[in-house]
């Protein structure tokens, strides 16, 4: 009897066949569940999908939106594995997007009728800081205290939208907006640049990539990318390579609250260009997902966030085209996650029958 | 022959009829709406408006929507998609689309942008709102009159000069015939949240309301209000299937002769950018029908008389003298206050106690 | 103060609070069994809908409420199998249940919204609150299963050599939080706000995952921290009604900032921080070698 049932084998490696033919298989499967779902509302399989997954991208316009949406998602992801490879659970990188954009943007109302070169790069790096202090709160904690991160950093990002929310609706309301709870345009010289004109992709995308690239070097090359490994793998071990595992965690969430916060402000000095209560549609616990998915590699988060940035895109699409709701989006959204998730067993693991 | 001639010109007017038809395509008239068309509230009036607009005009005009689109980055998205796929009018149906619409605007000339209770305009940029406020005073002229422990309840959502502006008309007209009314807010910082809505409507009848006003989306205050045997006035959409022992009357935002007349001018080709702020004289807002079983028959009639009065011109919600709680006159004796002090109220009205978070 | 004024204002704090109880008290058992389910909101979400249908079509409040709880089964399951089966990461599946959750629910709930129903009375489901915390809490510190339970979570590997079906277990423990998380959200749509909107419990499920560190771990604690979340929410709107101006954001910030402050306390003290958080929280366990 016990001859059939499966037995789980932890791989030594994960393996690269998998790596790769893992998402193949989930996308496959992914497909096969959404015509099944399709065919039973009604519509025909073949147009829906194509309306989720070819029609969003299948302009310049919609390549663009794509990369706008997925900009954020990336950058806040590849600084969350800063974090999750040293087995740091930061899920507060919401938190850490909103105080980016409050710091940045802050000094973008402050010069809101300044033009000069050095207003973006200013907010870039107000960004920045407003981000890794906002995540430098919890990394503290977990240092001095001992506190559990996962629960700091989640409270915090309800604590820095109130913050946020306080400002656009009190003292940084706009005197000329007649009470909306919003704030004043930045000028010409804080938003980011457009990287072609008509489009709405920005100069956040190339900060994006060279982040990304950054951050592979330092993975792969650099003693902290092996620290941040081993100790990740075990704390004690990295103990005795006589690495601070304190410095790692300051480290760690520096990276991913500045990350994070540069996302924040990109976000409100690109597409939005201004402070209000909903600048994020949830990126920094999108990117979470995005995190996992890509396996922490930022080969797989670029791909990661263009497949959760495609789903977004999808639904919208059929909404407009297929009188699909909403909803429908979020629950096949919530599907392709499920199988790419579950489908992680077969990189680590694999199945073995008796013999 | 005669008869020839008779199917020959019935030939011909048909052959017209249908090369004409087949010339001039529907008008597409795209919505973006903040919530679900299904909410009750904001949302669904937007939807019933769009509906009215495709009974009136037919086959003139096909409608699309996109629901639940976040006020952020996200909807210069959507509007952009209405606008490329061949929509020839959009409207905007919440106030932070503002900016969002006006982007998409400058890079689609020709498609005409109408965005609710905002005021940037533009050539292809129309806005438009409607004067609750009126709503608000033939409230709280009922409310003068009904309330026992003269406490009124009311629950706001933000501090925005729209609703502001309703707490003070709505106090204005209470006071006026009942001096001693006390007005209790609580601001709940959102539009949107049943469980919050209820806890604020339960506070303010334990703390003697009987009378509820909401500036907040869902029926939950309605309902509360219903269970504990006091009164409430509906928001939005008439809610009296909800708390039928408790809705005296609602304001209902009406869009669909509004919508049906911008589709109308597209049709035609007479759409021009214009800043619309009707009332109830163009029958954008609009009272429900007065629960008769709550309301006697004089107060009924008072309240269809101040309709009236409102429609005429003959009576207005901000009638001078009014003072600020700081004791400063704003508008003087014998004056209304301008639309342009209305659009930026941001202060209470002398009485009111407590002060306007800011 | 009048006491009538008191009494109202407690009773308006006992409706309030009861789904943040029953969430906490679930999302409690589950990660006492060391899983971290972030599903918390989706869950609560299709509990609701699913009991408001349900009550619609049959017109049963038992029918309701059984299925609710069924659908919390039914969603926990899903993120089970994945975690407990497949090992996916707990905290991305968790997240991904919201999102699916709060399609799902939506999806079911498209045509009812704004259906009226017949409210029911809370209190029942008050006292029950009461009741299931008091008996987790004997279930815990005075049984075997409940002291198995918790040393599954505390090392799965010490409580494998034992003998103890750590994956079972756990099952378990993710299914009562499904069905918890449901109960609070079918008492949100049935009791507490009678109606059916979308995302109508408008972050609770968040504020219940607070709840759960706050009460570090202690079953009899998820009461009282859910009495201060819920009672500075209402008493800062009686604040407001009085005319005691207070801007609304800080107060609606408190619950979060008395959950950071109690974390700090809580775990300076390495001691007590060993006796309450679950040690093998979000660490898979698997079998094989």
């Amino acid at each position: 009897m016990n001859k059939f049932i499966p037995i789980i084998i932890s791989r030594p490696q994960s393996s690269n066949l998998m790596n790769v033919l893992v998402p193949v298989i989930a996308v496959i499967l992914t497909l096969l569940t959404g015509s099944i779902i399709f065919s039973i509302m009604g519509f025909n399989p073949f147009f829906a999908l194509h309306t989720f997954f070819i029609s969003p991208i299948s302009t310049s316009y919609g390549i663009s939106e794509l990369l706008v949406k997925a900009t954020p998602l990336a950058l806040i992801a590849i600084g969350l594995a800063f974090c999750f490879k040293n087995n740091i659970y930061n899920i507060g990188a919401e938190g850490q997007l909103t105080m980016g954009a409050i710091f940045g943007g802050g000094i973008g109302i402050y010069f809101y009728d300044t033009n000069a070169f050095w207003l973006l790069p200013l907010m870039i790096l107000g960004g920045a800081i407003g981000g890794a202090l906002w995540a430098m709160i919890p990394a503290l904690l977990k240092t001095k205290f001992n506190t559990n991160e996962i629960l700091t950093s989640l409270m915090l990002v309800y604590v820095a939208l109130l913050i946020l929310d306080y400002l656009v609706v009190g003292p940084w309301k706009d005197p000329l907006g007649y009470s909306f709870p919003k704030t004043r345009q930045f000028s010409e010289s804080g938003r980011m640049p457009l990287l072609f004109a008509g489009l709405r992709v920005h100069f956040g995308l190339i900060i994006t990539l060279v982040l990304i690239f950054f951050s592979w070097f330092i993975f792969s090359k650099t003693i902290f990318g092996f620290q941040l490994k081993v100790s990740g793998y075990s704390p004690t071990a990295a103990r005795y390579a006589g690495f601070s595992q304190n410095i790692l965690v300051y480290l760690a969430f520096g990276i991913c609250g500045a990350f994070a916060g540069i996302a924040g402000l990109s976000e409100v000095s690109g597409p939005i260009g201004l402070l209000y209560r909903d600048i994020s549609p949830n990126y920094g616990f999108t990117a979470i997902i995005v995190a996992f998915l890509g396996r922490l590699h930022p080969i797989g988060i670029i791909f990661a966030s263009l497949i959760i940035a495609l789903t977004y895109l999808g639904a919208e699409d059929a909404q407009l085209f297929m009188q699909i709701p909403a909803a429908v989006g979020f629950v096949f959204q919530g599907l392709i996650l499920f199988y790419l998730l579950g489908a992680d067993l077969l990189v680590n693991y694999k199945l073995e029958f008796n013999k | 022959m005669i008869k020839l001639y008779k199917l020959l010109l019935l030939s011909l007017t048909f052959f017209v009829f249908s090369l004409g038809s087949a010339y001039a395509d529907p008008k597409k008239v795209g919505f973006i709406y903040i919530g679900p068309p299904g909410d009750h509230g904001w949302t669904y009036m937007h939807d019933v408006g769009r509906k009215h607009m495709q009974s009136q005009l037919g086959d003139a005009v096909t409608s699309t929507y996109i629901e639940n689109v976040p006020e952020n980055a996200d909807a210069v998205r959507a509007i952009r998609k209405l606008a490329s796929s061949g929509h020839d009018l959009i409207f905007t149906t919440s106030f932070n689309y503002m900016d969002q619409t006006l982007e998409v605007a400058k890079e689609f000339p020709n498609v005409k942008f109408e965005h609710a209770t905002g005021y940037k305009r533009a050539d292809n940029v129309s806005t438009y709102s409607a004067r609750f406020y009126e709503g608000r005073t033939i409230s709280g002229h009922i409310a003068g009159h009904m309330t026992k422990t003269n406490t009124i309840g009311y629950i706001a959502s933000f501090p925005i000069p729209e609703v502001v502006r309703g707490i003070n008309a709505f106090y204005l007209a209470a006071s006026k015939v009942n001096p001693d009314i006390k007005i209790k807010i609580i601001w709940a910082f959102t539009w949107y949240d049943p469980g919050k809505e209820a806890d604020a409507a339960n506070t303010l009848i334990n703390q003697g309301a009987d009378i509820l006003v909401q500036h907040t989306d869902t029926f939950a205050p309605c309902q509360a209000a219903e269970k504990a045997g006091v009164l409430a006035f509906g928001q939005a959409s008439n809610q009296e299937e909800f708390c039928p022992n408790a809705h005296l009357t609602a304001i209902e935002d009406i869009w669909g002769p509004y919508y049906a007349a911008r589709a109308q001018a597209v049709v035609d080709g007479t759409w021009s950018s214009e800043d619309t702020w009707d009332g109830m004289a163009e029958g954008m807002v609009v009272m429900s029908p007065y629960n008769t079983k709550l309301m006697p028959a004089s107060l009924i009639q008072e309240a269809i008389n101040m309709e009236v009065a409102i429609k005429d011109g003959k009576l207005h919600s901000f009638e001078g003298p009014i003072y600020n709680q700081a004791g400063e006159l704003m508008v003087a004796e014998g004056e209304v206050a301008d639309d342009g002090m209305l659009a930026g109220m941001n202060w209470y009205v002398q009485g009111i106690d407590g002060e306007l978070p800011q | 103060m009048d006491f009538e004024l008191l009494y109202g204002i407690v009773k308006i704090i006992l409706i309030a609070t009861t789904p943040l109880v029953f969430a906490g008290i679930g999302e409690l058992v589950t990660e006492k069994s060391g899983v971290l389910n972030l599903g918390v909101e989706g869950m609560m979400l299709v509990g609701a809908v699913t009991a408001f249908v349900t009550l619609v079509i049959t017109g049963n409040y038992i029918l309701a409420f059984t299925f609710s709880i069924l659908s919390g089964v039914i969603m926990s399951s899903l993120f089970a199998f994945l975690v407990l089966i497949l090992m996916s990461n707990q905290i991305a599946t968790g997240l991904a249940l919201t999102i699916f959750g709060i399609g799902l629910s939506s999806m079911i709930g498209k045509n009812y919204i704004g259906t009226p129903i017949e409210g029911l009375s809370p209190w029942f489901f008050v006292i029950f609150s009461f009741v299931i915390v008091f008996f987790i809490s004997y279930f815990f510190y005075k049984t075997k299963a409940g002291l198995i339970l918790r040393a599954v979570g505390e090392s799965h590997n010490s409580a494998h050599a034992l003998g103890y079906g750590v994956l079972k277990i756990r099952f378990c423990s993710i299914i009562f939080g499904g069905a918890m998380c449901a109960l609070a959200g079918s008492y949100m749509s049935i009791c507490y706000a009678p109606m059916w909107q979308e995302n109508m419990t408008a972050g609770r499920g968040w504020i219940a995952l607070a709840l759960v560190v706050f009460a570090t771990w202690k079953p009899g604690r998820i009461l009282i921290g859910a009495y201060i979340f819920g009672g500075v929410s209402i008493l800062q709107m009686n604040f407001q009604a009085w005319g005691l101006s207070l801007p609304g954001q800080f107060f609606n910030m408190a619950p979060y900032l008395a959950t950071l402050i109690v974390l700090v306390l809580i775990s300076s003290n390495k001691l007590r921080v060993k006796l309450s958080a679950p040690a093998s929280l979000t660490i898979p366990f698997f079998k094989g070698r």
